[in-house]
């Protein structure tokens, strides 16, 4: 079933996963100047679709329409639909902070709050409340052990954050986001300020997280998008260039401009 | 070898030293004057406390020769010409042939019996000194100290010891005495003031059933028997006061003077007595330390020039920390509306710089739209409202303590509001970012994530306002700082903190005692006793503050990028 959209990507991907975010003509804007260009795809459930292209090229303003968080940037304008789970999460309706407690991210930077581990994590129930005492240490440690980061962490949970190092701030932050149990995952270059074998630990981690939630990574790195994703967008100065299974893109890529960004001959 | 040298100064100049030392000159010359500074208040003040040798001086005068008793104060060179306007005698030619006189301040004492209670005695004019061992030094009630020597000891008008029986005798009276006294204290302060203060309040209750036409003939009974019990009371404590009083003034001890004639002095007049030179130094030290206790504890008497300066104390410290109360949440709430919710742009920016340029305005501005707005017209109306009883005489809208906080509080608000604002825009954005991302409010993330890391710069604001309010004299003399507070503002009558009441501050009891004074001499040395106290709670306050905040920096540490 693949079609081709109106810019001329492919929209669809061939699998019989379904579609958790469906983005429709979408078009943003910062003031005058547009960001996105009527772009259309659909994120595939519990699979990794990453997003790559050239800095500049429009992938995390992209990544941060699937939770509103352009909403906090003044000027900001936006045209198209984008459905979570066949709902507009534009309408008027829609509670930004649930469709954001559904939509989980982790941003470039490790950002723990100051507080102890065990608050970081902690932090994202007592915001909606409702948990007791003993269920709030039971999700710790489970969003913990889904974070791989639980063995690091099991006896100094009342600890400060600060004092963990990038890597296991940054699984750290993934456990505070998974903590919430969205179903969704945004991760906006999780990796891009880690060591080799911290980015190791992050990607086994999205391998293990795939089989619970819809992941959208955006990466400079092209190995990492060939490593850990499923699909893959290529995104080019605010244009969806291509998009299809991330062993096509890289093999067998459609589009000129997708080749000449994966061979380096420019980005 | 002269271009090498010059070469070698330019040199010398380029690498920058010449900067470091001047530098280094500046911060050596502030420190010197800080501590210099401190130092001189710290010994002008602290010396007037030590329990000085009495010496007898005898002195030639016009008159002939003549006694006197006294501590030495201090001495001091002055020209001839100085001394030829100075002194009244024409035929004076004891300073003939010198170019300076030296002469020396005795306190003397003894006022009403013998003024002045200070004098200047020229050095040529001294026949002899000695240091009489007997002496005794009486600290009284009323007219400061007495000097002399103990003659005898009477109770109720019959001599029962004299000579060296008397003074042991007085001395174990004077143990006595000082209970006598700790009693009729805690009962005036105790017992009494309950009283008081619950007659006025049933005859305020009683004006209120009038005016508002409930004053049925129950109602007014009801209040009447509580009369009744009050005044019963009364007659009780009453009563006992007297013969406390009574046992106090049993007692009397005759005084020889130095030129011979005698005085009595009553014991209820009489705070303490000591023989400073019969006592050993660490005698002195334990006096020393007494006299400073007495002087943190006590009430001011004699126009403040004599006793302590509790109220003082106790008022400034309770207006700071009401003005810090007052202050914190006006400011912080402000600064939030103009960092994180209001839209920036031009005029914000011109509320910021209004809000900057706040902080320039003289205090006495503060002061005068204090007593304008607050007390005349919210008082005013507060009175109005809630206590028509009392009127005519205002309950709320006379100056007072709250008023003082409030206008403080307002002086010092740019303050907080700037180091606030600074706090707030430090708080990098991933952070915010994070916990929205997480699907927290903007309000949820306010209160949860960046108000607790910009509570260091909150407090910063609020040092710094305390600094600048407990600094503050000018303005409190128009909205609630008096010369002598008849009651604290803290008693245990219901509320038991009575904010619409007058209140003693320590920077207005510097300027009273310092420039009121009818005593000029007396009233010196506690001009700079109270600055070293002012200066003293103005660092323990801010040394307070400083460190609850690196505490809480300490714990937001490393989260800066």
């Amino acid at each position: 079933m693949s079609n081709v959209g109106t810019n001329g990507a492919q929209r669809t991907v061939d699998t019989l996963a379904d579609t958790s975010i469906s983005v429709r003509d979408l078009s943003l804007y910062y003031g005058d100047k547009q960001a996105l260009i009527d772009i259309s795809l659909d994120i595939p459930q519990r699979q990794v679709t990453a997003f790559i292209g050239p800095s500049g090229c429009g992938k995390s303003t992209l990544l941060r329409c699937f939770n509103r968080m352009n909403d906090l940037i003044d000027d900001v304008r936006i045209e198209g639909l984008i459905e979570l789970e066949g709902h507009d999460i534009n309408a008027k309706s829609v509670d930004v902070a649930q469709l954001r407690r559904r939509v989980g991210m982790v941003f470039q930077r490790p950002n723990p709050f100051p507080k102890s581990i065990y608050e970081n994590v902690a932090y994202g129930m007592r915001i909606h409340g409702g948990v007791t005492k003993s269920e709030m240490d039971d999700r710790v440690e489970w969003a913990l052990k889904s974070a791989a980061l639980w063995d690091e962490v099991q006896d100094r949970l009342k600890d400060s954050a600060l004092g963990l190092s990038g890597g296991q701030q940054q699984r750290l932050v993934i456990a505070r986001a998974v903590a919430v149990q969205p179903s969704v995952l945004l991760l906006d270059e999780p990796a891009s300020a880690l060591d080799p074998i911290s980015t190791l630990k992050i990607e086994e981690l999205i391998h293990q997280l795939k089989d619970d939630y819809t992941i959208a990574i955006v990466t400079h790195n092209m190995q990492q998008a060939a490593r850990v994703s499923d699909h893959t967008a290529f995104l080019y100065l605010g244009e969806l260039v291509e998009f299809g299974g991330t062993e096509q893109i890289f093999t067998n890529p459609r589009e000129r401009r997708t080749e000449d960004y994966i061979t380096g001959r420019y980005g | 070898m002269l271009s090498h040298n010059a070469g070698g100064v330019r040199s010398w100049f380029a690498s920058g030293e010449p900067w470091v030392w001047m530098n280094a000159a500046a911060v050596a010359l502030s420190i010197i004057a800080v501590v210099g500074l401190l130092g001189l208040i710290a010994v002008r003040g602290l010396a007037h406390f030590w329990p000085a040798d009495v010496l007898e001086v005898t002195y030639q005068d016009r008159t002939g020769q003549r006694v006197t008793l006294g501590e030495r104060v201090e001495s001091e060179f002055i020209p001839i010409e100085r001394y030829a306007e100075a002194s009244v005698r024409e035929d004076d030619d004891r300073a003939a042939g010198l170019d300076v006189v030296e002469r020396t301040l005795y306190k003397v004492g003894n006022r009403r019996a013998t003024p002045p209670d200070f004098m200047w005695i020229y050095s040529h004019d001294i026949v002899g000194t000695a240091t009489p061992e007997s002496v005794f030094v009486l600290e009284r009630t009323e007219w400061g100290n007495a000097y002399g020597y103990l003659e005898s000891l009477t109770d109720d008008g019959v001599v029962v010891a004299t000579g060296a029986d008397a003074a042991a005798a007085f001395l174990q009276r004077m143990d006595a005495a000082t209970e006598l006294r700790e009693e009729i204290a805690a009962l005036e302060g105790g017992e009494l003031n309950r009283i008081n203060y619950g007659l006025e309040q049933l005859r305020l209750e009683e004006r209120r059933l009038v005016i508002e036409g409930r004053d049925t003939a129950a109602a007014l009974a009801d209040i009447d028997a509580q009369r009744q019990v009050l005044n019963a009371d009364y007659q009780v404590a009453e009563e006992a006061l007297r013969q406390l009083h009574g046992a106090l003034a049993r007692s009397s001890v005759t005084l020889r003077l130095a030129e011979g004639r005698t005085i009595d002095v009553k014991l209820s007049e009489i705070v303490r007595a000591w023989q400073p030179n019969l006592m050993s130094v660490l005698d002195k030290l334990g006096h020393y330390g007494a006299s400073v206790a007495l002087f943190l504890t006590d009430n001011p008497r004699e126009a403040n020039t004599e006793g302590g300066i509790f109220p003082a104390i106790f008022g400034t410290v309770l207006m700071v920390m009401l003005m810090s109360i007052l202050v914190t949440p006006f400011g912080v709430i402000a600064a939030i509306y103009l960092r994180e919710y209001a839209r920036q742009g031009t005029f914000v920016r011109l509320i910021r710089i209004a809000v900057n340029n706040l902080a320039g305005v003289p205090s006495i501005v503060y002061g005068v739209f204090g007593l304008g707005f607050f007390v005349y017209f919210i008082g005013g109306t507060l009175d109005e409202l809630f206590y028509p009883e009392a009127l005519p005489s205002p309950t709320f809208g006379t100056p007072g303590l709250v008023w003082a906080s409030l206008t403080l509080a307002l002086l010092t608000v740019p303050v907080v509001v700037v180091s606030t604002e600074e706090g707030l825009t430090r708080i990098p954005r991933s952070l915010r970012e994070g916990s929205m991302a997480l699907g927290a409010t903007k309000a949820e993330t306010l209160f949860r994530v960046i108000l607790p890391m910009a509570s260091p710069s909150i407090l910063t604001g609020v040092i710094l306002a305390i600094a600048r309010a407990a600094g503050e004299v000018a303005p409190l003399m128009l909205v609630g700082v008096v010369k002598l507070a008849p009651t604290l503002p803290l008693d245990g009558n219901f509320p038991f903190i009575h904010l619409e009441r007058k209140f003693m501050h320590l920077g207005f009891h510097i300027y009273d005692v310092g420039f009121q004074s009818p005593n000029v001499e007396a009233a010196r040395p506690l001009v700079f006793a109270t600055a070293l106290l002012l200066v003293l709670i103005i660092v323990g306050l801010n040394l307070t503050a400083i460190m609850l905040r690196n505490r809480l920096e300490q714990r937001y540490r490393g989260v800066e990028s």
